[in-house]
C-alpha cells in the first residue's frame, strides 16, 4: 500500500473488513452501498426558488458532482434520488407521487426546502404542507432557500443512509408497511 | 389550430399527443403542454398552468404591510431586489414619502445588479437548451458574486427581503462597496468572453433565429412587455416612461430588435446588461450622499438608542413590530421594470393593518398566454427555445 | 370636478360624449385618473379607448375585488396610453348573486387568461370568453377562493393545532 505523506489531504478510511496481501473481505452490504453512494443519479425535481439554488449547487463554486451525482437523470426509470426542490401545491402532489412510483427500487427521497418539508411560509388553500403527505421522505433540508452547503450536507446525509442500508431492507415488514401507509403497492 | 386544418376530417392523419411537463428537463419551471403533433410538427398546444399557485394575493390580505416583502422575494425569485423594491415604492407611494437621493441610487444599483443576475440566467440556460454547457458555467460563477454583495447588504442569497419602506436598515459597508466596483470590473471581461462563445456561433444562430417570432403589434396586443415586447420593436421601457428611484438621472439607451424571435430576445437580454454594468458605474461615480433613509414613522423602526430612552420611539417600535400601524385609505397602481417586463401592484387599502386587496401584475403570466400561438406550426425542438428565450420563471407565472 | 391634467380633461370629456350616463364616479387618487363605469357598457367603452381616437392601446391589468361593505363583486381594468404616457383605471361593481360581464379578450387577447385568473378567484363570468375555466386552481375545486368569507388556510389540515395558535 502506499504510503500517504501529505498530512493534509483526508483518505476516508475502508469499511471494516479482513485486508492481507492481495485481498480486502467485507460484507456485501458494505461494499455494495460504498459503490451506491458515490454513484447516486439524482432526479431533480426543480418548482420554484429552491430549483435556483440547486442550479448554483450544480454549478462550478459548490458543484455537486465531485459527490458523484454528476449525472442527472430526468427520467426516473433511471434515478435513484428524487430531490424535491420548491413548492408542491395541491394540484402538482399527485405527480409528485407518480414519478416516485416510477422509480425503480432502492430509491429514497430528499424533500429541499421548507417548502417540501412542512409547506414553508404558504400555509394556504393550495399548498400540500409537505411532501411527506404524499411520498416517504429520507432526508429533509429546512431553508428557505437552504444555502447550497445545506443542500450538499443533505447529499451527504443521504451518502450515509445508503451506505449504512442493509440489503433486505427493502423486502423488510416494516419497509412494506411504510409504503402501505402511503398506499402505494 | 392552425388554420388550414380546422375544417378538415383529422382522424385520417395520424396524429400524436404528447405531453411537455409538468416536470421537463429545462429547468425553468412546472408547467404543462399538451401538443398534438403530425410527426415532428406541432398543430395544437394547449397550456396548463397552475402547478405552483401558491395563493400570494389572499396570503397578502392576512399579512401586514412591511411582512409582505417576503412573500413579493418569491415572484420573480431570480432577481428577487426588484420585486422588493417595487413593494416598499408602492408602500412608499401610497404614505407620500419622499425618499433621500442616496436611497434612490443605492436602489438603483441593488437592481441593476438583479436584473443582470436573471438576463445571466436566462441567456445561459437558453445556449445550455441549444447544448452549450460550458457558457452556463463560467457565467454562473459571476453570479455568485452578484451573490456575495447581496450578503453583505441583507444577509440572504436568492430571496432577499432587501431594504424596508423607506430605505434601508443600514447604509452600505466599505466591503459593499468594494465588491461592487470589483464587479463591475469583472464582470465585462467574463461576459464578453461568453458573447464570444455563444453570440455568432453557427449553431446558436441557427437554432435561434426564427424561432418564436411574433410582431409587434401582436405582442402588444397580447400584453408583451419588457425584453419581449422590445425584441418585437417597441422600446417600452417602464424605467423612461414612468421614471422611478432616480432613473431619470442615468443615461442609457433602449435595445429594441427586429423580429421578435429568439435571437432578437438574447441579444436584446444581453444589451441591457451592458446598459445595467453602465448604469452601475454613473451610480457609482454620482453617488450623492445623505441619509440612508427617509423618515416614515409608521414603518421604518426607530434607532435603537432612541427606542431605549425616549417613550414615543418606544411606543412606535412595539406598533411597528406588532404590525398594528394603520395607513391611509386608498388605492395605488406602482410599477417597475422587472427584468421579463412590467411588474405591477395594485394595492387596496382600507385603512386596517393589512392590505385591502393587493395584486400583483405579473409579466410571465401575462406573456406565457401567446406560447401556445407561438410554437403552433413549429417543431417540438424550436419549442423548447421558444420557452426558454420567453424567460418564464414557474414563481411569477403562478403567484 | 377640476382635472389639472390636458389629457384627462380630453379622456373624460370624450367618454362623457358619449357614454353620458355610463359614467359614475371620477376621481384622481394618487395621480391617476380613476373612473367608476357601469358595468353593461364596459365592453363598448373599452372599444372606444382603444380606438384610434383615444389611443389607448395597452391593456395592463385585469383584477377581480370583493367589496365586503356593500358585498359586491367587481373587476378593475388599468389601461394605458403609450403615446401620450396616460394611465386610466376603470372600475366596474357587479351584483353577487349575478356576477356578469362582458369579456374584453375580443379587443385584447393579453386579457384572456387574466379573465379566467378572475373567474378563479372571484366566480365573475365573462360572457363572450371563448374558454372561461379555472386556470391557478385545482379543476375540481367548488368555491372561489379569494371572496372574504373564504379563510386562508386549507380547511381539511388535520395536523394544526388550534390551542397553540392562539385559536
Amino acid at each position: 500500500m502506499a504510503v500517504n505523506t501529505n498530512n493534509k489531504v483526508n483518505i476516508v478510511a475502508p469499511p471494516e473488513g479482513h485486508s492481507d496481501a492481495g485481498f480486502f473481505a467485507t460484507s456485501l452490504d458494505k461494499a455494495v452501498g460504498l459503490a451506491r453512494k458515490n454513484s447516486i443519479w439524482p432526479l431533480p425535481f426543480a418548482t420554484s426558488c429552491c430549483g435556483i439554488e440547486f442550479m448554483a449547487t450544480m454549478a462550478s463554486n459548490y458543484d455537486m458532482a465531485r459527490f458523484g451525482a454528476e449525472r442527472l437523470s430526468f427520467s426516473p426509470r433511471q434515478a435513484d434520488l428524487l430531490m424535491v426542490m420548491g413548492t408542491i401545491s395541491k394540484k402538482m402532489g399527485p405527480v409528485v407521487k407518480q414519478v416516485y412510483l416510477q422509480m425503480a427500487e432502492p430509491r429514497w427521497v430528499i424533500a429541499v426546502g421548507a417548502c417540501a418539508s412542512s409547506g414553508g411560509i404558504f400555509d394556504t388553500y393550495s399548498v400540500l404542507q409537505g411532501i411527506d403527505k404524499v411520498v416517504p421522505v429520507d432526508v429533509y433540508v429546512p431553508g428557505c432557500p437552504p444555502r447550497p452547503e445545506q443542500i450538499i450536507d443533505g447529499l451527504m446525509r443521504i451518502q450515509d443512509l445508503i451506505g449504512n442500508e442493509s440489503l433486505r431492507r427493502r423486502n423488510s415488514p416494516e419497509y412494506k408497511a411504510l409504503l402501505n401507509s402511503y398506499g402505494i403497492k | 389550430m392552425i388554420e388550414s386544418l380546422k375544417n378538415k376530417d383529422l382522424s385520417e392523419m395520424n396524429l400524436n399527443t404528447i405531453n411537455l411537463g409538468p416536470t421537463h428537463p429545462a429547468t425553468h419551471g412546472i408547467f404543462q403542454n399538451v401538443l398534438t403533433m403530425d410527426g415532428e410538427k406541432i398543430l395544437h398546444a394547449e397550456s396548463t398552468v397552475g402547478y405552483i399557485h401558491r395563493a400570494f394575493e389572499k396570503l397578502a390580505e392576512h399579512r401586514p404591510f412591511n411582512q409582505i416583502t417576503p412573500i413579493t422575494d418569491r415572484l420573480n425569485y431570480c432577481s428577487s431586489p426588484i420585486n422588493n423594491f417595487g413593494w416598499e415604492m408602492t408602500m412608499e407611494k401610497l404614505l407620500g414619502v419622499q425618499l433621500p437621493k442616496r436611497v434612490e441610487y443605492m436602489r438603483v444599483i441593488i437592481m441593476e445588479l438583479a436584473r443582470i443576475a436573471d438576463h445571466v440566467i436566462c441567456n445561459s440556460i437558453l445556449a445550455v437548451d441549444t447544448g452549450a454547457l460550458t457558457g452556463f458555467t463560467h457565467i454562473f460563477q459571476q453570479r455568485e458574486k452578484i451573490y456575495e454583495i447581496y450578503e453583505e447588504i441583507c444577509g440572504a442569497r436568492l430571496t432577499t427581503n432587501i431594504g424596508r419602506i423607506g430605505g434601508f436598515e443600514r447604509d452600505f459597508n466599505d466591503k459593499t462597496w468594494k465588491k461592487i466596483k470589483d464587479f463591475v470590473q469583472e464582470f465585462p471581461k467574463a461576459f464578453k468572453e461568453y458573447e464570444a462563445l455563444v453570440n455568432r456561433n453557427r449553431i446558436f444562430m441557427d437554432r435561434t433565429i426564427g424561432t418564436g417570432a411574433v410582431s409587434a403589434e401582436e405582442a402588444l396586443n397580447y400584453g408583451f412587455t419588457g425584453p419581449n415586447l422590445r425584441a418585437a420593436g417597441l422600446d417600452y421601457d417602464v424605467r423612461v416612461m414612468n421614471p422611478y428611484s432616480s432613473y431619470q438621472d442615468f443615461d442609457f439607451t433602449i435595445p429594441v430588435g427586429k423580429q421578435g424571435d429568439s435571437y432578437d430576445r438574447y441579444m436584446v437580454r444581453s444589451a441591457e446588461m451592458w446598459n445595467s454594468i453602465s448604469i452601475i458605474k454613473q451610480a457609482l461615480e454620482k453617488m450623492p450622499d445623505g441619509p440612508y433613509h427617509a423618515d416614515v414613522p409608521e414603518f421604518y423602526l426607530p434607532p435603537k438608542q432612541d427606542v431605549y430612552t425616549k417613550m414615543e420611539a418606544l411606543i412606535y417600535h412595539f406598533k411597528i413590530v406588532m404590525g398594528e400601524t394603520k395607513v391611509p385609505i386608498g388605492e395605488v397602481y406602482h410599477s417597475v421594470e422587472g427584468a421579463n417586463g412590467e411588474l405591477g401592484f395594485y394595492l387596496v387599502s382600507d385603512g386596517g393593518r393589512t392590505p385591502y386587496r393587493l395584486h400583483f401584475r405579473r409579466p410571465c403570466f401575462i406573456t406565457y398566454q401567446a406560447y401556445a400561438k407561438l410554437i403552433e406550426g413549429s417543431v417540438l425542438s424550436d419549442a423548447i427555445i421558444t420557452m426558454s428565450s420567453l424567460n418564464i420563471i414557474a414563481g411569477e407565472l403562478d403567484a | 370636478m377640476e382635472l389639472n391634467n390636458a389629457e384627462y380633461t380630453k379622456v373624460v370629456d370624450a367618454l362623457k360624449s358619449r357614454f353620458p350616463n355610463s359614467i359614475n364616479d371620477i376621481g384622481v387618487p394618487y395621480e391617476t385618473l380613476t373612473l367608476s363605469v357601469d358595468s353593461a357598457e364596459i365592453k363598448n367603452i373599452i372599444a372606444f379607448l382603444a380606438s384610434e381616437e383615444l389611443g389607448f392601446s395597452f391593456l395592463t391589468d385585469v383584477c377581480g375585488m370583493h367589496y365586503e361593505s356593500t358585498d359586491e363583486l367587481g373587476v378593475v381594468y388599468h389601461i394605458h396610453n403609450l403615446y401620450t404616457n396616460t394611465r386610466i383605471r376603470l372600475k366596474t361593481r357587479l351584483p353577487k348573486s349575478k356576477p356578469e360581464i362582458d369579456s374584453v379578450t375580443s379587443i385584447f387577447k393579453s386579457a384572456n387568461w387574466q379573465e379566467r385568473e378572475t373567474y378563479d378567484f372571484f366566480g365573475i363570468i365573462f360572457k363572450g370568453h371563448p374558454d372561461l375555466r379555472r386556470i391557478l386552481n385545482m379543476d375540481e375545486m367548488d368555491y372561489f377562493p379569494l371572496r372574504k368569507e373564504y379563510p386562508l388556510e386549507d380547511g381539511t389540515r388535520t395536523d394544526k393545532n388550534d390551542s397553540m395558535f392562539g385559536r
